[in-house]
């Protein structure tokens, strides 16, 4: 019995460790907002290269940024980029820098779930900001109905939904609420974790879609095609131009068309409330964040061809999930950019 | 019979039959939870559960392949640790020890146990993850293995106290050393309840999650080795259960039934073992 | 059976009287020093965790004292850290889940110690332990999908309708909350409750329950007024226990609590527990301050379930000595 145990044991042992070579393994966290891309990517990229596995653990952007910069993960991911004091702690602690890379653009979109409404309903950022600040409380407020005449909104208490964990999407959407509301600016800010006035926490952009999904009467901000994939409605939001726009890949390419050409040199740019009458206003990048250095130079090359691929092939599949290419310029750049990682 | 004595027999049947109903409300409630697991949980066990790795979000069709092997890694890890440390510093204390080390040892280990599994979980990641720079196996399994050490050491020590002292000094009168008696006869003597002490200490980490949250962390694909992230049957359920996927909500009832199946069936399994007793071998 | 008492000639039992060569030769000594080694691993890996939580909260007990506890805004972005939500959250849940989990319990208990044949009363204890093997993720599956829709949908609005003056009763019912984290936390910790009260009940000795009856009183009155309140220390170590277990609980809690840093007397509202917040912010805490801020929270638990269990385990320890002591009468 203990000799069958015994050599059990140092079987496996040595299965483990023989199965691990050949096997190149990267890993990386972040941002929640392109799970969905970045899923279909790391899966379709082993299918093409058998001996990469990518493993990409959705922990919201605020995770990633955390883990790559103690060095437990190989890269990061987020919608928020990294301020100025993290670049300086990443510095820091390695002795390098760390690179933004962004991958696709998205929108955040404002889902709900009113019993008996089916329309898409129009939100002005003030009713967006006074909704999140806890100011207007039921649906059927003026500044709600007053821009949706002819929908029936009920009387009911609004459950507001955002999130609980640290995450890019609320970066977008809290620097967006600042740009259009100065209460919301002074009282609460932007980041990727904020002190939110009212509401519920829901996890990662799944939980707060799961959550608005089967609470009456709710609202929340979720990446566009959490909304989509899981058939909830999301309303339009009014632009800078003062149109009403509704959450799609031409209004996002719109958004991103002007800081296209005036790109930084490290990518790290903010697009919501974009001009333009197609724009539409709750747009952003997503990041990859790749460390300039490698020690391990097997994991670099492999890096580096995955992120020519992700600029290339990858974008094609950008489309059909919900999420906007990228402009030919910032492709260009990026490419270029690539050369950095050492 | 008077009226207060009829009142008096009265409350004493009343509030009797409430406890029964107690009782049976709380036991009713393993039931309804068995059930309901089972009914939404067995609908869902097909072959692609136990053979497919999960599919990219929003697609349908994945399994949890990788997530039950990566629980058993951790399980032979944590056991790796929990166990002989338990074991043997049970023979420690029951064989070798003075009241005051004893009392220690005892003490730190009860310590231990009351622990919440989230704070050992920080611990694991400050000791394990942190100086290595990796989410791995090897947390996730020290973090298990740690919950397991109190609950080996306890068990053990008292099993190996309830052998009789007519077992030790025959040994001994035959000119046995201490470690050749404990090896040959005391601890031969107490293997049930060894057994049962290791299942139950199983049992008792195979369901937990918080400590694997940043340990073990997650894996979409096989953990290779032991120093990468695995993904895990508890991680996995959390992460199904709080998502939108209908697809994966059945996942989630799917793998909760099989990690139930296993927990209960290892608890039954070890009671067992016990109940037949802790039998002196009668040579 | 005549138990012998046999007299050793030679190589006694006693340790010390052989010489340290030959115990060293049999290999005692070694055995001695391995197991050492491991029972003293114990003690080490204890005393380690316990430092890291200390050494690993320095900051924020620095810059914070014991403001910490008194303060209620947790905002990551100011960098200002008050631990009075979670602190409140794990305190609140764990009240209702024992305001509910206790007469179910102890009810349970003195039916299984008093009322049931000895069969029954085991074999129900083993459906009993079971429940308590139950792990904590598979409780919060439960929860998300079956006590959170019923609560949003039935017992919500019902207490709302019948006890909704009360401002415990307040507020939009989102179906997650105070209330249904104390109902999930009340089912996970009944098996404590019932199985170390059926314990101490249990050794109660019987010339405390003959005495009553025949001095006339119903079964019921010879429970309640004689056999409970011998058995009162364990049975409140029990409910200690079960507090303890209760507050240290994650996943099922993180799971219908709603996370929100709120502190509110409704029971409807959304709350947060600390181990919930550890749970959902430890891998993003970006910043040495609000990492610590959280691996401090997780002192404050370690501390409070720490005191917790001791004080369950004098009590049941005390009761149970009683009990067998006064068996000798």
């Amino acid at each position: 019995m203990k000799r069958i145990a015994g050599s059990f044991l140092v079987a496996l042992a040595l299965g483990a460790v023989i199965w691990a070579q050949g096997t190149l393994s990267i890993n990386g966290a972040g941002a929640t907002f392109p799970y969905p891309m970045y899923s279909k990517w790391f899966d379709e990229y082993h299918k093409k290269n058998a001996n990469l596995q990518i493993n990409y653990q959705s922990i919201g952007s605020g995770g990633g940024i955390k883990q790559v910069t103690e060095g437990t993960v190989d890269f990061g991911a987020t919608d928020g980029p990294m301020n100025d004091e993290q670049l300086k702690t990443f510095q820091d602690k390695h002795g390098f820098g760390i690179l933004h890379f962004p991958t696709v653009m998205g929108a955040v979109v404002p889902t709900y779930n009113i019993a008996g409404v089916e329309a898409t309903l129009n939100f002005t950022p003030d009713a967006l900001a006074g909704i999140f600040l806890g100011k207007i409380t039921k649906w059927n407020d003026p500044g709600i109905a007053g821009t949706n005449k002819g929908v029936k909104l009920p009387a009911e208490d609004i459950v507001v939904v955002h999130r609980a964990d640290g995450s890019g999407t609320t970066y977008c959407w809290t620097d967006y609420l600042s740009k259009v509301s100065d209460e919301w600016k002074t009282k609460v800010g932007k980041g990727t974790s904020v002190n939110w006035p009212v509401g519920l926490g829901g996890k990662g952009n799944e939980g707060v879609t799961g959550t608005v999904k089967n609470t009456p009467n709710s609202i929340g901000y979720v990446e566009l095609i959490y909304a989509e994939s899981n058939k909830i409605p999301y309303g339009n939001v009014k632009n800078a131009a003062g149109t009403f726009v509704k959450a799609s890949l031409a209004a996002v390419s719109a958004a991103a068309a002007g800081t296209a050409k005036e790109m930084p040199d490290d990518f790290r740019v903010s697009i919501t409330n974009a001009p333009g009458k197609a724009s539409y206003p709750i747009s952003t990048f997503t990041w990859l964040l790749i460390p300039e250095k490698f020690s391990d130079a097997a994991k670099r090359d492999a890096i580096k061809g995955f992120l020519k691929w992700a600029l290339g092939e990858g974008q094609n599949y950008a489309e059909a999930l919900s999420y906007a290419k990228l402009p030919k310029e910032v492709v260009a750049k990026e490419t270029k950019a690539i050369n950095k990682v050492q | 019979m008077s009226a207060h004595l009829r009142w008096r027999k009265f409350v004493s049947h009343f509030m009797l039959t409430m406890t029964g109903v107690c009782a049976f409300v709380a036991v009713s409630v393993l039931f309804f939870i068995l059930g309901y697991l089972v009914f939404h949980g067995g609908t869902s066990i097909n072959w692609n559960f136990f053979t497919k790795l999960p599919a990219p979000v929003g697609e349908s069709g994945g399994g949890m392949a990788n997530a039950i092997v990566g629980s058993a890694k951790l399980l032979l890890f944590a056991a790796l640790i929990g166990v002989p440390i338990g074991f043997f510093g049970a023979i420690y204390l029951a064989e070798f020890s003075g009241g005051t080390v004893a009392f220690i040892v005892r003490y730190a280990a009860d310590l231990l146990n009351g622990v919440p599994s989230i704070v050992i979980g920080i611990f694991a990641y400050s000791l394990v993850v942190l100086p290595f720079k990796h989410f791995s196996t090897l947390a996730g399994g020290f973090a298990l293995g740690l919950m397991m050490i109190p609950i080996t050491l306890r068990s053990t020590e008292e099993f190996l106290r309830a052998v009789p002292r007519a077992l030790r000094e025959g040994a001994m009168a035959l000119g046995a050393s201490k470690s050749r008696t404990i090896a040959t006869v005391i601890v031969p003597a107490a293997y049930r309840g060894i057994l049962t002490a290791i299942l139950l200490a199983f049992a008792r980490v195979a369901g937990e999650t918080a400590p694997l949250l940043f340990t073990a962390f997650g894996n979409r694909f096989w953990s290779t080795g032991w120093g990468q992230p695995t993904a895990s049957l508890p991680v996995m359920i959390f992460t199904y259960a709080i998502s939108p996927y209908d697809d994966w909500h059945r996942q989630a009832w799917a793998a909760g039934l099989v990690l139930l199946g296993l927990i209960l069936v290892v608890n039954i399994v070890a009671r067992g073992i016990l109940a037949r007793g802790i039998a002196v071998p009668r040579s | 059976m005549a138990t012998t008492t046999t007299t050793v000639p030679s190589a006694g039992p006693v340790a010390g009287s052989r010489s340290f060569l030959s115990r060293l030769r049999e290999g005692d000594e070694i055995a001695r020093l391995i197991t050492f080694l491991f029972a003293a691993s114990v003690v080490l890996l204890t005393l380690l965790l316990v430092f890291e939580l200390w050494q690993g909260s320095a900051l924020p007990r620095h810059k914070f004292g014991f403001n910490f506890f008194r303060t209620s805004v947790w905002d990551p972005i100011f960098d200002q850290f008050g631990a009075l939500p979670f602190i409140y959250g794990t305190l609140v849940t764990a009240v209702v889940s024992l305001i509910l989990a206790v007469p179910l319990g102890i009810g349970a208990a003195i039916f299984l110690a008093e009322l049931a044949p000895a069969r029954v009363s085991d074999t129900l204890e083993f459906f009993i332990d079971l429940l308590a093997a139950v792990p904590s993720v598979i409780y919060g599956l439960l929860g998300v999908f079956i006590v959170v829709p019923l609560m949003r949908a039935y017992v919500q609005p019902a207490l709302k309708d019948s006890l909704g003056f009360l401002p415990l009763f307040k507020g939009p019912a989102y179906g997650v909350g105070f209330l249904t984290a104390g109902i999930v936390l009340a089912i996970m910790v009944i098996p404590y409750i019932i199985s170390v009260s059926r314990e101490v009940l249990l050794s109660v000795p019987r010339d405390q329950r003959e005495a009553a009856l025949s001095l006339g009183s119903t079964r019921w009155e010879s429970t309640w007024n004689v056999v409970v309140p011998f058995a009162r220390g364990g049975i409140m170590g029990s409910i200690f226990l079960a507090l303890a277990r209760a507050l240290g609980e994650t996943m099922a809690v993180t799971m219908v609590i709603g996370n929100t840093p709120a502190i509110s007397a409704s029971l409807f509202s959304p709350g947060y527990s600390i181990a919930a917040v550890i749970a959902n912010e430890f891998t993003e805490a970006t910043g040495d301050l609000y990492l610590q801020s959280l691996i401090e929270l997780g002192l404050v638990l370690f501390l409070l379930t720490f005191i917790l269990n001791g004080v369950a385990r004098l009590l049941i320890m005390a009761t149970s000595q009683r009990g067998s002591g006064m068996g000798n009468v």
